[in-house]
């Protein structure tokens, strides 16, 4: 039973990650070799494709843009969720079951049927091109996801210890801040990543607010399409360098995201 | 739980209400004040009631996109679950190995979307990439973008890669929560492997499956930039989906109008399959409740 899983778990990570090589495979190949000869690993070894995105701002600046954005989305996120999750886990409040699947429904809403208004909403209030409007937008969806997660966590942790908290001495917000967010850390460590995961993959919304300032390297990308046809070695090197930030947050919060998803309720 | 009543709450919750209303009923209202007027420029607008309604209704092509939708949402959840949870039974449990893993699997959630597009146009083309030249190596004639059937069997594949690793973790970290205990007993009942996946496994992974499936039905009923990238919708209106038609309604022909009506047309249907699906589950959950309370 053990090896037959061995196996299986093997050949599914075969799976996963034969096309993420065969990307970093082009990505250090001439264009000539690309479409000339086929092999499994680059014959003459190029580093030509990553010279042109380090070299030109352009392109880089697409990179700070896009972790700029997302690292706001997570910390607005994180603000405005921890105090509301608290609300719904710990307190009855007039409207509190309609609030909650009012918030989810907007998870639920395509992107592309937000896209025309909030083109004209993100203008009419002069944040079209920055950086603050994608995040905001991206807060539709990372928000209700965020307060989902961390309800769960904090619903799991007794309320005996608010209570005793209080009766201390301890103010509200020394108790939360002290003693209640380590408590719900892998909580926070799983918000983290969803907030992250869902900011830097879109891309519908953040290409539609953006023009030059604040546009996100996967919209930027999109120029290696030209007349002349594909440049897939500078296509493949920039979509290898996107994937780079994903596997640093998994990282950090691998720990977390393994005991989280179950402590919670998601 | 017990919680207590307190109104004050409400300034607890105030900043994300701001926040999402900001973002959420301003651009609803837009959205609905479009569906019902004919908007020539800012000055002649004209009530036209539910005519943008009906016409987005009676459009063969929406209805073939809708269509084309439930059967792609339908295939990959029916793929992506099952394998979903196979792949979380095998994950090993401890160790560095299950680090190793956890890494391996997150990594094509953590992809942008138009990336993942990218990979799989990379991967499968029958030039260059390692499936395409692959299949057409061993005889069989593939070509994602010049054949309907291939390109609507690429754009399933990339989404299952993309997608069952989503279902994978959920279900793993559902798994580490049940107690030894329980598999202790089992061994002791000598019950099979399908025995303990049945009785014990499967209920306890209820609940993130649930959010697991709801999620997976909603976004994969929104995709756009994956196709969008690989196939553009191709070839023909093959791979068109929803929102792919919706934002060529919008900002290709700036069909205001129908497209506003259409937007809210696509947003009820996810939120009706997704609260039906929702109560149907709590539903079934509370007569199983009420049966083992009855029974003791």
């Amino acid at each position: 039973m053990s090896r037959r899983k061995n196996v299986g778990i093997w050949a599914y990570s075969v799976f996963v990650l034969l096309p993420v090589y065969w990307l970093i495979n082009m990505s250090f190949k001439s264009n000539e070799e690309i479409l000339g000869t086929f092999s499994m690993w680059p014959q003459q070894f190029t580093w030509a494709n990553y010279q042109v995105i380090f070299t030109d701002p352009s392109w880089y600046n697409g990179y700070f843009n896009s972790i700029y954005y997302v690292v706001l989305n997570s910390i607005i996120t994180l603000l405005v969720a921890l105090p509301a999750a608290y609300a719904f886990s710990r307190y009855k409040f007039v409207g509190d079951k309609h609030l909650f699947f009012w918030l989810l429904t907007n998870r639920m809403a395509p992107p592309a049927v937000f896209l025309l208004p909030f083109f004209q909403l993100y203008s009419s209030v002069g944040l079209f091109d920055t950086h603050i409007a994608v995040a905001l937008a991206h807060c539709l969806f990372s928000v209700p996801l965020a307060v989902w997660i961390l309800e769960g966590f904090m619903s799991s942790v007794p309320r005996e210890i608010d209570e005793t908290a209080f009766i201390d001495g301890y103010s509200f917000p020394r108790f939360f801040i002290r003693i209640f967010l380590p408590l719900i850390s892998s909580g926070i460590g799983v918000t983290v990543f969803f907030s992250f995961m869902f900011s830097w993959v879109e891309l519908l919304l953040a290409r539609t607010l953006t023009s030059v300032e604040a546009k996100p390297i996967a919209a930027i990308m999109t120029r290696t399409i030209g007349a002349s046809g594909v440049d897939w070695g500078v296509l493949a090197a920039a979509g290898v360098l996107t994937i780079i930030p994903g596997i640093l947050v998994i990282y950090f919060v691998r720990n977390h995201v393994a005991k989280g998803f179950a402590l919670g309720r998601v | 739980m017990n919680k207590t009543q307190n109104n004050k709450a409400w300034f607890l919750v105030l900043p994300v209400f701001l926040l999402v209303a900001f973002s959420a009923i301003i651009p609803l209202m837009t959205v609905v004040n479009y569906s019902v007027q004919d908007i020539f420029d800012q000055n002649n607008a004209y009530f036209v009631g539910v005519e943008w309604y009906r016409e987005v209704l009676q459009d063969p092509r929406l209805q073939d996109s809708l269509l084309r939708q439930f059967m792609y949402s339908g295939s990959v959840l029916a793929i992506e679950i099952p394998l979903g949870i196979a792949v979380a039974l095998m994950m090993p449990t401890r160790g560095a190995m299950a680090s190793l893993t956890l890494i391996v699997l997150a990594i094509p959630l953590l992809i942008p979307w138009n990336v993942v597009g990218t990979i799989w146009q990379i991967f499968a083309r029958a030039d260059i990439g390692l499936l395409g030249y692959v299949i057409n190596g061993m005889g069989i004639d593939y070509n994602y973008a010049n054949n309907a059937v291939d390109a609507w069997l690429t754009v399933v594949l990339m989404d299952v890669w993309h997608w069952t690793s989503l279902i994978a973790l959920l279900c793993y970290s559902g798994l580490r929560a049940i107690p030894d205990a329980y598999y202790q007993a089992a061994r002791i009942d000598r019950a099979s492997n399908w025995a303990i996946f049945k009785y014990i496994q499967l209920p306890k992974l209820k609940g993130v499956l649930i959010i697991g499936i709801l999620l997976r039905f909603m976004d994969s009923f929104m995709i756009y930039t994956e196709p969008f990238v690989l196939t553009g919708g191709g070839p023909g209106n093959s791979t068109t989906f929803l929102s792919q038609t919706l934002t060529k309604m919008a900002i290709g022909q700036f069909d205001i109008g129908p497209a506003a009506a259409f937007s809210m047309i696509y947003f009820l249907i996810v939120l009706l399959v997704s609260w039906l699906f929702f109560t149907t589950i709590s539903q079934l959950d509370k007569d199983k409740t009420k049966e083992i309370s009855h029974e003791s």
